[in-house]
């Protein structure tokens, strides 16, 4: 017995030591610039150095659930795909009735002349692999095709888009200066954010959705924008609008311009977006292009001099400046009624480049600093509380036991700390409560071996079998007791997210560390009273 | 120091009627308040909408605050005090109507700023769940309390009755089946519920009597749980379901220990009858279950008073919970194994014992 109390005792004195280990980098003092725990040298080196995580509802914070609209991804290869037909057929000479994209997402393009037909055909099988006939259709003196998309390749676009979509979103969090931003998929099309510390989060919102896909596109100088208010746009033209904003009237002014649907160039050649400011002290955006988008520009700018060219965000037009001279050397400016601020998001915006689709906000649950250090001051009152009254209930109740029990108990709250700094699990409200739920529930392991114990002694055993008998008649019923709620941890864990996780983990790690706090510690304490100290009577 | 004194001797089996009868009007209230609600009081994590929690520098009332935001066109939203009057906290409650969620945050706040001044008005929480994220959760959380009970079907019927196999079978096709009807479009709340229905029934067909009381006594609990919220119109949230998990799981703590005296008991005491067995079970582990029922208690009405206004339903849900569960593992789990009077709990193969004949299941 004396052999198996020293080993026990080691186990449990290591078991402590650990604890006190993976604690220390929480309570250590901090380093009054970047809040990081000032651990010794030796310390960083060999040993733990993780605090414990606190969940977005007591640091503060978003969390933030984006859908990504894959359809349109696809749509916008669908559209890529009928321009590069439109584009080989006219080099081949063969004349087009109509090439658009119907309701189903399916190119349907009609032929002119029907003779084209296997002409047409080869060059699809060869140039467009990806696209199926799904029918074909003679209509009078007219054929008409229709393509669907490859499944695979509709796959592969979807996917695309939303690690694509991941990426665009990192790189602009990234700019941000979030720290410790947490970004991951989830499910085919969604894509999770955490953002702890974010001070102004409808901006970060709208900075992150905005798809920001630029377009430089042609005023329609051959029709006015009057008739096309009255008429309609003719064809190959749109109507779309300025926006400015007065911040001091609070109104909109929109201004119309009529701009040739046809995209000269989008912003996926930009590399590299700046602020700026003119000669009136007024921010502008400076653009600069790679090579192929410089050669591009230049050949725009040089085809259209003393025409204007507008400046298309998300379909919304920010400048239609006229073009002096073809522009060489690759770069544009941007210039608007900007302040520093929508510069700057602008600036951000471009050079993290496109969202391949939209996204949409599924979800978003936002908490406050102030509310997050004020849930943190009530859940420790709380658990110091309870514990306190706990605490001194056992000792009033049990005596002598009770105080052993107590000791298993602070020694279960250490435990359950250090495992939460240990598996960098996250701590959050709910996380506390369930804390305080096991130092309710633990004192129930130990009630139940104490009374089985004080039935033993009034049995008239000795107090070595009264201890033995309440311990082994104990065991199997707070096994059978702590896994069902164990169960119940489990699948709260699975089907659960951030806060409800963090209170199934504080919950389970509660429920095994009880387990072991009772059963193993306080039956050490007991050896040890009754060998050593040849405990006569066992207070109960 | 002892509260129950050893050789207490408590009927509790005789006055299992009168048991039943509260038990019967607890259910009965509960199933009104939910009828009369129109269903239970879904928060926005499952109804979706946004809730924004609000506090002012300034003293207000919920009427200001409405009119404030007269000009949002937010007729249907819900202004409530919450907390402490002191602390002039308010949650704004809209229910999603298909408008525009996304940008309804900011136009709150900057409608609040205008009328109390851009440093009065702090915005704490925000929450906003879209339609569809609303209704997987929904389903989730279902699916939770339906799979945690299946498990805990096997688990007992195992260390219980031996019936492995049987359980682990039964649950098997059960959740298959469930799962293939989900995935048909059945509507899952429904589902769900008859699902139940049939958990209870095969337990009781297959003789699985144990998981049968156990798995009653937590329909019990959580329904009652369900009920009070309905009557109090409280907001059923992630939280809540997370407590009414734990619930199941604390329930079922306290029904085990009487069963596993029960089992121990009728082990022992091969001349008693059942209903003696049970009775003589229940009065001698009285002193562990007010026990631990009441350190828990305590524990959870410091959360209660204690833990700040965002957790207080929680410890609401667990306060319940646990009164229930305990209530339950005495008057309705155990009750349930006199439905198998000669059988007494396992396959010790004892002689049949007569019990009090009395066949009338809980109801």
């Amino acid at each position: 017995m004396n052999r198996s109390i020293k080993w026990r005792a080691l186990v449990v004195l290591a078991v402590i030591v650990v604890a006190l280990v993976y604690l220390y980098p929480t309570v250590a003092p901090r380093d009054k610039e970047t809040n990081e725990p000032k651990l010794p040298k030796f310390w960083q080196k060999v040993l733990p150095t993780e605090m414990i995580n606190l969940g977005l509802d007591l640091k503060g914070g978003m969390h933030v659930v984006f859908e990504v609209q894959v359809e349109e991804a696809v749509d916008a290869a669908m559209d890529r795909n009928i321009e590069e037909i439109r584009f080989t057929l006219r080099k081949d000479r063969i004349p087009l009735a109509e090439a658009t994209r119907n309701e189903a997402g399916q190119i349907v393009l009609v032929l002119a002349k029907p003779e084209h037909l296997d002409q047409v055909n080869k060059i699809l099988n060869s140039d467009f692999r990806f696209l199926k006939t799904v029918s074909t259709k003679t209509e009078g003196d007219q054929v008409r095709i229709t393509l669907g998309l490859d499944p695979k390749e509709d796959e592969r676009i979807r996917e695309w888009a939303v690690s694509q979509s991941l990426e665009t979103i990192r790189s602009r969090v990234d700019q941000l200066g979030v720290s410790e931003p947490d970004i991951r998929p989830q499910g085919k099309d969604r894509i999770i954010l955490q953002l702890p510390g974010v001070e102004d989060p409808n901006k970060v919102k709208n900075l992150l959705s905005k798809t920001a896909r630029l377009e430089f596109k042609l005023v329609d100088e051959a029709h006015s924008v009057d008739s096309a208010l009255r008429d309609g746009a003719p064809p190959g033209s749109e109507l779309l609008y300025q926006t400015e904003y007065d911040p001091q009237t609070g109104r909109e002014k929109k201004t119309p311009f009529l701009l040739r649907k046809r995209v000269q160039m989008t912003g996926e050649y930009i590399t590299d977006a700046r602020v700026a400011l003119d000669q009136y002290n007024q921010p502008y955006v400076s653009l600069r292009f790679d090579s192929k988008g410089a050669r591009l520009f230049e050949r725009i700018t040089g085809n259209n001099v003393k025409k204007r060219l507008a400046i298309v965000l998300d379909d919304n037009v920010y400048s239609a400046p006229v073009i002096q001279d073809r522009i060489s050397g690759g770069r544009a400016q941007i210039e608007g009624r900007f302040t520093m601020e929508d510069a700057r998001d602008l600036a951000i915006v471009l050079r993290a480049g496109a969202l391949p689709a939209s996204v949409k906000m599924l979800e978003e649950r936002t908490v406050g600093a102030s509310l997050g250090s004020d849930s943190i001051r009530q859940g420790v009152t709380s658990i110091i509380v309870g514990m306190l009254l706990v605490l001194t209930f056992m000792l009033i109740y049990y005596r002598k036991s009770g105080a052993i029990a107590d000791l298993a108990l602070v020694f279960n709250v250490l435990l359950i700390a250090a495992a939460l700094a240990a598996f960098r699990a996250t701590l959050t409200l709910p996380g506390i409560a369930g804390i305080i739920l096991t130092i309710g529930m633990s004192v129930d392991a130990n009630v139940l071996i104490f009374e089985r114990i004080r039935e033993e002694v009034r049995l008239g055993k000795t107090p070595r079998a009264a201890v033995d008998g309440g311990f082994s008649k104990a065991t199997w019923t707070i096994l059978d007791a702590n896994i069902t709620t164990l169960i119940a941890a489990i699948v709260l864990f699975q089907f659960g997210t951030g806060p409800i996780r963090g209170f199934a983990v504080t919950l389970s790690v509660g429920i095994v560390s009880s387990l072991f706090t009772a059963m193993f510690v306080s039956r050490l304490v007991f050896d040890y009273l009754l060998v050593q100290k040849k405990m006569k009577h066992v207070s109960v | 120091m002892e509260i129950i004194k050893p050789g207490t001797h408590i009927d509790f089996v005789g006055k299992r009627k009168y048991a039943y009868a509260v038990s019967l009007i607890l259910v009965a209230i509960t199933i009104l308040a939910l009828f009369i609600r129109g269903g239970p009081n879904y928060g926005v994590d499952f109804a979706g909408g946004v809730l924004i929690e609000v506090q002012f520098h300034q003293d207000t009332t919920a009427q200001d605050v409405r009119s404030a935001m007269a000009d949002l066109n937010m007729a249907g939203a819900s202004i409530q005090r919450f907390g402490a009057v002191g602390h002039n906290e308010f949650l704004i409650r809209v229910q999603d109507t298909g408008q525009e969620l996304e940008g309804l945050t900011n136009k709150v706040h900057q409608a609040l700023a205008q009328k109390y001044g851009q440093d009065q008005v702090d915005i704490r929480r925000v929450e906003m769940v879209g339609p569809k994220v609303g209704e997987d959760l929904r389903q989730k959380a279902l699916f939770a309390v339906f799979y945690a009970i299946l498990f805990i079907l096997i688990y007992i019927s195992g260390r219980f009755e031996m019936k492995w196999m049987m359980s682990l079978a039964v649950s098997a096709a059960l959740m298959a089946t469930v799962i293939l009807l989900s995935h048909i479009g059945a509507g899952i709340t429904w589902l769900i519920l008859i699902a139940l229905l049939v958990t209870l029934a095969v337990c009781f067909i297959l003789k699985l009597q144990n998981a049968l009381g156990a798995i009653v006594a937590l329909i019990h609990d959580v329904s009652i749980t369900m009920g009070i919220f309905a009557v109090l119109d409280k907001e059923i949230t992630l939280s809540i379901v997370a407590a009414l998990l734990t619930i199941v799981g604390y329930s079922l703590n306290d029904t085990i220990i009487v069963f596993d005296r029960i089992r121990e008991n009728s082990r022992k005491q091969r001349k008693m009858s059942l209903a003696e067995v049970i009775n003589q079970s229940i009065n001698e582990t009285l002193s562990r279950t007010i026990l631990t029922s009441g350190t828990t208690l305590v524990v959870v009405l410091c959360l209660f008073f204690l833990g700040g206004p965002v957790i207080r339903d929680f410890a609401l849900a667990l306060i319940v919970g646990v009164l229930v569960g305990t209530y339950s593992s005495v008057y309705v789990a155990s009750p349930i194994l006199l439905l198998w009077p000669d059988q007494a709990g396992q396959k010790s193969g004892a002689p049949s014992l007569k019990g009090s004949g009395n066949k009338k299941a809980k109801a």
